[in-house]
């Protein structure tokens, strides 16, 4: 007998992965980064396809993980989760929600779309810094750049010069 | 279809041994954050690889009907099989010397990049387009080094003189062709230089002429120093076979 899966189905899916936590940000959900690109439904099985945000990032593995958990833990018999490279994944992917919630846990979200960033614009941006970004905690936008790179592949550091508070920046990407 | 892999491989060996050797920084950078920045772009090699590794080990089990993992091509081939740029595994020297390889290899990086973006051949163009991304970081922040111990004290200027020294002969293999390179190289050098040129320009350095180019690392004839590199990289899956963690 064919079991049909509903809409229903997929939302209830969605709703499981919305528990589904970055390991290393664990108050953004796999959703609110923008990595699930499609779920799909054949019969039994269930794929969940993902996007890896940076290469090397070691959270992928464990995001995979737990989606796949978290689905058995739920009922679901077959569960299968892949991978996709492209479109290449990009912080414009993440929700508003996603945003104001990571402001809340003290890291600045990416302040702007990636869209119009170029290539040949490199050397003239050296030394540049991306504009004001605002302190998750005080608000005040005369802030600075101490490191292009953070403690995960996905931040950067800088400080606040009003409150003198380092804190993390989820840059645009 | 050996062509294909054959150029896989070379783009997964070369990432994962540039990204091998800059990880002997991590604990002992010059300062906290700079520590932290090379272990970074340290962490988005390794990733790059692995993308390659995993494709090429897809393409190799399909063909020869056997299963190899990225963990086979990675851990347990020897340094004759390995493609990587000779200049991934000289030793990293001093801070201006590892500064001024990564500028050297990020800008040829981006070149390569952009031109295996539009190959037909979509997984490669897929992990291109994902890598030009974290490659754009690696130029900026390598290009500000070169150009703050240039530009710097004389102490500076005269270390990162050596590197450049030390490190120009090696770079002249990123555009002599191999057989199985899908990429036309030796088109990319013009626009690799003024990339170069650029940036040695606010740095106060200037581009040796006339030097001997080594080569040989593309077809696996590499220096003294890959077997080192690969025997500490390869030690627990050759002496413990299959181990896991």
């Amino acid at each position: 007998m064919v079991k049909y899966i509903s809409l229903n189905q997929i939302e209830k899916i969605y709703s499981l992965l919305e528990q589904v936590s970055d390991p290393e940000i664990p108050v953004l959900s796999v959703l609110d980064l923008g990595m699930v690109r499609d779920v799909i439904c054949k019969e039994e099985e269930v794929e969940v396809i993902i996007t890896p945000t940076y290469s090397g990032c070691p959270a992928t593995d464990a995001i995979a993980f737990d989606i796949k958990l978290k689905l058995l833990e739920n009922g679901y018999s077959k569960v299968k989760v892949t991978y996709t490279l492209t479109p290449a994944w990009t912080t414009d992917w993440m929700t508003q929600k996603g945003k104001i919630k990571l402001k809340e846990y003290g890291i600045a979200p990416p302040k702007n779309k990636t869209a119009n960033q170029n290539n040949s614009r490199i050397h003239k941006m050296l030394f540049e810094e991306e504009d004001s970004i605002e302190c998750p905690r005080c608000q005040s936008t005369n802030t600075v750049l101490l490191s292009q790179f953070g403690s995960t592949a996905c931040k950067a550091l800088h400080q606040c010069l009003e409150c003198k508070e380092p804190f993390d920046y989820f840059k645009c990407h | 279809m050996s062509q294909t892999i054959n150029q896989t491989l070379q783009l997964a060996d070369t990432c994962l041994i540039l990204g091998q050797r800059n990880s002997e920084w991590c604990a002992h950078g010059p300062i906290l954050e700079q520590d932290i920045a090379i272990t970074n772009i340290t962490l988005d090699l390794i990733g790059q690889a692995r993308n390659f590794y995993q494709y090429a080990a897809t393409l190799i089990s399909k063909n020869e009907n056997k299963n190899i993992t990225e963990d086979t091509l990675a851990y347990l081939r020897t340094e004759r099989e390995f493609k990587n740029f000779l200049i991934c595994e000289l030793p990293n020297g001093d801070w201006a010397n590892t500064v001024l390889r990564q500028f050297f290899f990020s800008c040829f990086q981006l070149l390569l990049f952009e031109e295996l973006e539009k190959n037909s051949d979509t997984q490669l163009a897929a992990i291109a387009t994902k890598s030009l991304k974290e490659i754009k970081y690696h130029i900026k922040w390598s290009s500000e080094w070169v150009i703050r111990l240039g530009d710097g004290t004389e102490e500076s200027n005269n270390r990162i003189n050596n590197a450049v020294q030390q490190l120009w002969p090696y770079t002249g293999e990123f555009f002599m062709p191999a057989d199985y390179e899908i990429i036309s190289v030796s088109s990319l050098k013009e626009k690799w230089l003024q990339s170069i040129k650029d940036v040695f320009d606010e740095a106060t350095l200037t581009i040796p002429q006339n030097i001997f180019m080594q080569s040989g690392g593309k077809d696996g004839v590499h220096t003294e120093h890959l077997g080192y590199v690969l025997s500490e990289l390869q030690y627990l899956q050759r002496v413990y076979p299959g181990a896991e963690w």
